[in-house]
């Protein structure tokens, strides 16, 4: 394969895994707390709606900013009918997803118009890294890319330093492990698990603004096909831990990318197989012990 | 429990609340948005029950699906298993029951039909049979396992329909189109209902008698209700009965899946299942998972779809806002159920002994 | 008012969850720098009144003081940063992450940082100051249960406590790590420190402690210096006098039949390698009471449930009929379906064997005579389990089970929560289960109310089943341990 064919192939792996680390390292976040966010799609949606109504009125960067705002909102939703009302997490996660990708949708045709014409913002464009993004191979698939995924190359390292060194990650991770316990050392289960389902809402959204923001240039209904289910496998994939989130979302994001690439070299199988791989590698995961104890010990028990 | 008993009532009561409330949200969006309430409300009568086609063509032809995987979503509940993939049981069975019934073009309906929907119901049960062993020998959660398959299954399908089922001019990503003699027949001249509703109708009987009038029905429902007490009072073999219980949900979503295939389509397309997984979900909550309710909250949900086609037709409201009621519909029941059960363990504590 | 030589001091304590009365005016004082033991038996209130002393529960009356202090704890973090260590019962710690995380858990916000080296440090410095020792970066599942212990008690001391409460410690510990504790509690004490250690072990209490309270129903019975105290009156005290009349009243002659239920060299070890029961044989008759006693943790609730054939032995034989009846302990979980109907509850007993099509009317018929014949207070047969208050779903569970006219049943603390009538009732009937030939076997932790039924005692005593004579004396020194 030539330099030019893999080093495409890879950016456009990162270009497609973005939107879904986002995701997914919102998610992780939240299934740490013991809580699965089935929700995150009408995050996600509501993001991406909201940067699309946010940019009109300011550009890209209110644009994210209200993108987050919305996630967070969506989240807010649901962490008052799972904390508080201790209702089942799957059924309120199902029913946040539908609500979120119908309302947008609505409101979608509703202000912008039946027509079915797509409205455009403009979108932010890649910004090459001087001197990194001439490295051979990996140098414009990694660093000739839009802010946002720039952002990402902290977020995750950030995020993996909070988990690992200090202590409010201890105390999260506690919480996911053992409510009662956490308890007993003085922490606040309830209130740990809003505030990483408020994370999760943001990050979801900005998974919804880099969409529409960085990539598409507009807003659809249904646009978020299903990336908030796929969050929750990739945090399956990445073992629950910030670097394997986010080596797994790349893994997703090559696997799209394989279809462009298939496309470009000839290959002829059918795309739809590199891109149920991911879904199946993730079963195969789920059944060895090792993927089974990677999982927060209280993952998905009712909130007590 | 009996249909009728105080509990029944005041369940159903609450679901009636809840679907009242899900109604006026609709109203408030209408408003909202700037169009005209009556012309909306008009247009969603006639797009559901205003006309005979409206009604048997729109609501019921709708409701069919609805129904079926509802009721696969109802047994799945009452033995306590989240079986989230519906969808994708529902595309297994599709599948399979095309490939049948393109096999029998030649065969006369007696035959291919009930084979057709066979196969159906084969590979509905099989797809979830995989997250059941998954359950059952390695304790995967068969949120996450259901929800994985649902994508498995839809990019099987994909090759599916671009490769070995492909219609035969290789053009559209889609099946041929099923010998006529492979088709579900129509029950109502002129119209597009057929058969499968009143399938549908005898299966929600046949479950409901199964669940309250079998001791396999009541091991099902304690399985469900209470495991500890089952396994210890009851001596029930709850794992089995669990495992079960989650391959007849898989069965029945597939056989939704045929029924689609072989009564409105005729054949198999990207696309094909508009998320009856998910709206089937909102239609078992909405029914308490009692199966003769699930009647009632099929054709509820067929005609807030058909109404809601309507009302975009003719008074230009989008569709998308059906999913916003179901999802309403679903929290407000499981809001009201919540609240119900913190208000009765304040007033009426059971007096369970603390650790001392 | 309050004292400032106690280290800690409740008064008037109460504490009622739902109905059911846990304390009722209780009283306890500890004096600083003295070790002092708070026994009980099962359901007295220890564990209750503890949990409120260190801000895990809130009582519905009564004060806490620590150090003279009045406190009003919001949470367990008050109490902690109060000087206050729990040791818990069932070990509170996250399986999944080292010993070095579990000590450090709690200590800082939601960015301070945590340095896994520090901690480990910390770890090792508990270890060379106090004597317990702990490998830092082993993780807490893979320890053994002493080793889990002595990371539960570094926690506590890691908050420097000062105060440290241990519920139950030696219940999983074997004799050699008992004796290795309770060394190093007495150190702990010397140094200034005070204990409070909740036991039921009388002899080992009276042995190491400066000073005893005993709880008995949510009360303060008994609270003195150990010097000088006699392990009878302690045990009286805990499980309550005992009139003449008791002593009598099992005295009767029954015929007794074939044995029904039968033990052969019966040995059970529990999924974490413990024994709990040790080479029991033993038979139980057709047309008798076999009472069981046994103090928690001495092997009872597996022989319960041996009996009752829902536990399987590792070792040896269990012949048991296919039709025990069982009354658990735990009947909103084990025997019970709260959510459903009194009937459906009925049918539940013939959920795993029942075929085809249910009979509802016939069960409906059974279920009304069930709710006639055992005085159950409700208002139909349709309403739900949970609607009925703790003494009638007993009377139900019993008569459920009584009304498939099984060989043989077991009950489990059969009158824990009734009242007095509700009690007779249920003592009535499982005479009358006797009477009917039915081999009876009856565990209570209410010495008062085993004996008032037993025509022979089985006493369970670290795993093994000893025989008595149905006497209080008898069976409270077989209780521990002395026969």
């Amino acid at each position: 394969m030539s330099e030019g064919t893999f080093t495409a192939f890879l950016s456009s792996g990162v270009r497609f895994a973005t939107p879904l680390a986002y995701a997914a390292l919102g998610e992780l976040v939240v299934e740490r707390t013991g809580v699965i966010n089935i929700g995150l799609e009408g995050a996600i949606i509501g993001g991406a709606f909201g940067a699309l109504v946010f940019a009109g009125a300011g550009g890209a960067p209110l644009g994210f900013a209200g993108a987050a705002l919305v996630g967070m909102l969506v989240a807010t939703i649901f962490a008052s009918f799972v904390i508080a009302l201790k209702t089942d997490q799957i059924i309120t996660g199902t029913a946040m997803s539908m609500f979120g990708l119908g309302l947008t949708g609505t409101l979608y045709r509703s202000i912008y118009g039946t027509a079915g014409a797509s409205l455009h913002t403009p979108t932010i464009a890649p910004v090459p890294v001087p001197v990194l993004s001439s490295i051979p191979f990996i140098g414009p698939a990694l660093f000739n890319q839009p802010v946002v995924t720039y952002a990402l190359y902290a977020i995750v390292p950030a995020l993996a330093w909070w988990f690992y060194r200090s202590t409010g990650g201890l105390a999260l991770r506690a919480v996911g492990e053992n409510p009662e316990a956490a308890s007993a050392a003085g922490i606040s289960p309830a209130r740990v698990q809003w505030i990483a389902l408020l994370f999760g809402g943001a990050m979801g959204g900005l998974s919804g603004g880099t969409l529409v923001l960085a990539q598409v240039g507009t807003f659809s209904e249904g646009m978020s096909a299903g990336r908030g289910f796929i969050a929750i496998a990739i945090v399956v994939l990445g073992r629950w831990t910030p670097w394997g989130v986010a080596g797994a979302a790349l893994i997703f994001g090559g696997a799209s990318a394989l279809q462009t690439l298939a496309q470009t070299t000839g290959w002829t199988m059918p795309y739809q197989l590199p891109l149920a791989f991911p879904y199946v590698l993730t079963l195969i995961l789920l059944a060895t012990a090792r993927g089974r104890s990677a999982a927060p010990a209280a993952l998905g028990q009712r909130v007590s | 429990m009996s249909v009728f008993s105080r509990a029944a009532r005041s369940q159903a009561s609450a679901s009636v609340a809840a679907a009242l409330l899900a109604l006026a949200a609709v109203a408030i969006v209408v408003i909202a948005g700037g169009y005209d309430l009556g012309h909306a409300a008009t247009a969603m009568w006639t797009g559901s029950a205003g006309s005979a086609y409206s009604l048997f063509s729109g609501t019921l032809l709708r409701a069919t699906p609805l129904i079926i995987v509802g009721l696969a979503i109802a047994v799945a509940f009452q033995a306590g298993v989240l079986n989230i993939g519906a969808d994708g049981q529902l595309l297994a069975g599709a599948a399979a029951t095309i490939a049948t019934g393109l096999a029998m073009a030649a065969a006369p309906g007696w035959i291919s039909i009930p084979l057709e929907l066979l196969a159906g119901i084969l590979a509905g049960a099989a797809w979830a049979a995989i997250a059941a062993v998954l359950k059952r020998r390695f304790g995967v959660l068969e949120v996450i396992s259901t929800l994985m398959l649902n994508y498995v299954a839809l990019f099987a399908v994909g090759i599916l329909i671009y490769g070995p089922l492909q219609e035969p001019t290789h053009v559209y990503p889609e099946t041929a189109p099923l010998a006529v003699s492979a088709r579900l027949p129509v029950i109502i001249a002129g119209q597009r209902l057929h058969v499968g509703f009143v399938l549908a109708i005898a299966l929600a009987v046949g479950i409901w008698w199964f669940m309250r009038s079998t001791a396999a029905g009541f091991r099902v429902r304690v399985a469900g209700a209470g495991a500890a007490a089952a396994a210890s009072a009851g001596r029930v073999n709850v794992e089995r009965v669990v495992f079960r219980s989650f391959l007849a949900s898989g069965a029945l979503a597939g056989l939704g899946g045929a029924v689609q295939v072989t009564g409105v389509t005729y054949k198999l397309f990207e696309n094909f299942s508009p998320g009856y997984g998910y709206t089937a979900i909102a239609v078992a909550l909405l029914a308490r998972l009692n199966p003769l309710a699930v009647i009632v909250a099929g054709i509820f949900f067929g005609a807030l779809e058909a109404g809601g086609a309507g009302m975009q037709r003719d008074a230009g409201v989008p569709s998308g806002f059906v999913f916003v009621i179901e999802a309403l519909v679903i929290l407000g029941v499981l809001a009201v159920d919540r609240a119900r059960a913190v208000a009765a363990s304040r007033a009426e504590p059971l007096g369970e002994e603390a650790v001392a | 008012m309050t004292d400032p030589a106690f280290a800690l001091s409740l008064r008037d304590v109460a504490k009622r969850f739902g109905k059911s009365v846990a304390l009722d005016g209780a009283r306890f004082d500890v004096r600083a720098g003295t070790l002092h033991a708070l026994l009980g038996e099962n359901g007295a209130g220890k564990t209750t009144l503890m949990r409120i002393a260190f801000g895990m529960l809130r009582a519905d009356g009564g004060t806490v003081a620590s150090n003279g202090t009045a406190r009003q704890w919001r949470s367990s973090a008050d109490a902690i940063a109060a000087g206050i260590g729990m040791v818990h019962q069932h070990f509170l710690l996250v399986p999944a992450m080292t010993v070095a995380e579990n000590v450090a858990l709690g200590a800082g916000g939601p960015i301070g940082r945590f340095d896994p080296a520090v901690a480990a440090a910390r770890v090792t410095t508990i270890g060379v100051e106090t004597g317990l020792v702990l490998e830092p970066q082993a993780r807490a599942a893979d320890l053994p249960v002493g080793a889990q212990q002595r990371l539960e008690i570094v926690k506590a001391l890691a908050r420097n406590a000062k105060i440290l409460i241990l519920d139950e410690p030696t219940a999983v510990l074997t004799p050699a790590e008992s004796r290795e504790l309770y060394a190093w509690l007495r150190g702990f004490v010397a140094r200034g420190n005070t204990v409070v250690l909740i036991t039921h072990k009388v002899r080992e209490a009276l042995a190491i402690a400066d000073d005893v309270t005993v709880l008995r129903r949510g009360k303060t019975v008994l609270s003195r210096a150990t010097a000088g105290l006699d392990e009878a009156a302690v045990i009286a005290a805990m499980v309550g006098t005992l009139s003449d009349d008791v002593t009598h009243l099992a005295i009767g002659t029954h015929a007794t039949g074939a044995a029904v239920l039968s033990l052969d060299r019966v040995s059970v070890i529990d999924d974490r390698g413990v024994s709990r029961l040790r080479d029991v044989s033993l038979d139980i008759h057709a047309g008798e009471i076999v009472g069981i006693a046994g103090i928690e943790g001495s092997g009872q609730r597996e022989l319960v449930r041996v009996l009752a054939g829902r536990l399987a032995p590792s070792v040896g034989t269990a012949r048991i009929p296919s039709h025990v009846g069982f009354v658990p302990e735990d009947r909103l979980r084990d025997a019970l379906i709260p959510a459903m109907s009194l009937v459906e509850n009925l049918a539940l007993k013939e959920a795993g064997s029942a075929r085809g099509v249910m009979n509802w009317s016939g069960i409906e018929l059974r279920a009304r005579d069930v709710v006639r014949d055992y005085d159950v207070r409700t208002g139909s047969v349709d309403l739900s389990a949970a609607s009925l208050s703790g003494g009638n779903q007993q009377k139900f569970v019993l008569g459920r089970e009584l009304d498939a006219s099984p060989d043989a049943l077991v009950v489990e603390n059969p009158v824990r929560g009734l009242d007095i009538r509700a009690a007779a009732h249920v003592a009535g009937a499982l005479r009358a289960a006797r009477a009917a030939g039915v081999a009876v076997a009856v565990y209570s932790s209410d010495l008062d109310e085993v004996l008032s039924l037993a025509d022979r005692m089985l006493v369970c005593f670290d795993g093994r089943v000893a025989v008595t004579r149905v006497e209080a004396d008898a069976v409270s020194r077989a209780l521990v341990g002395l026969t």
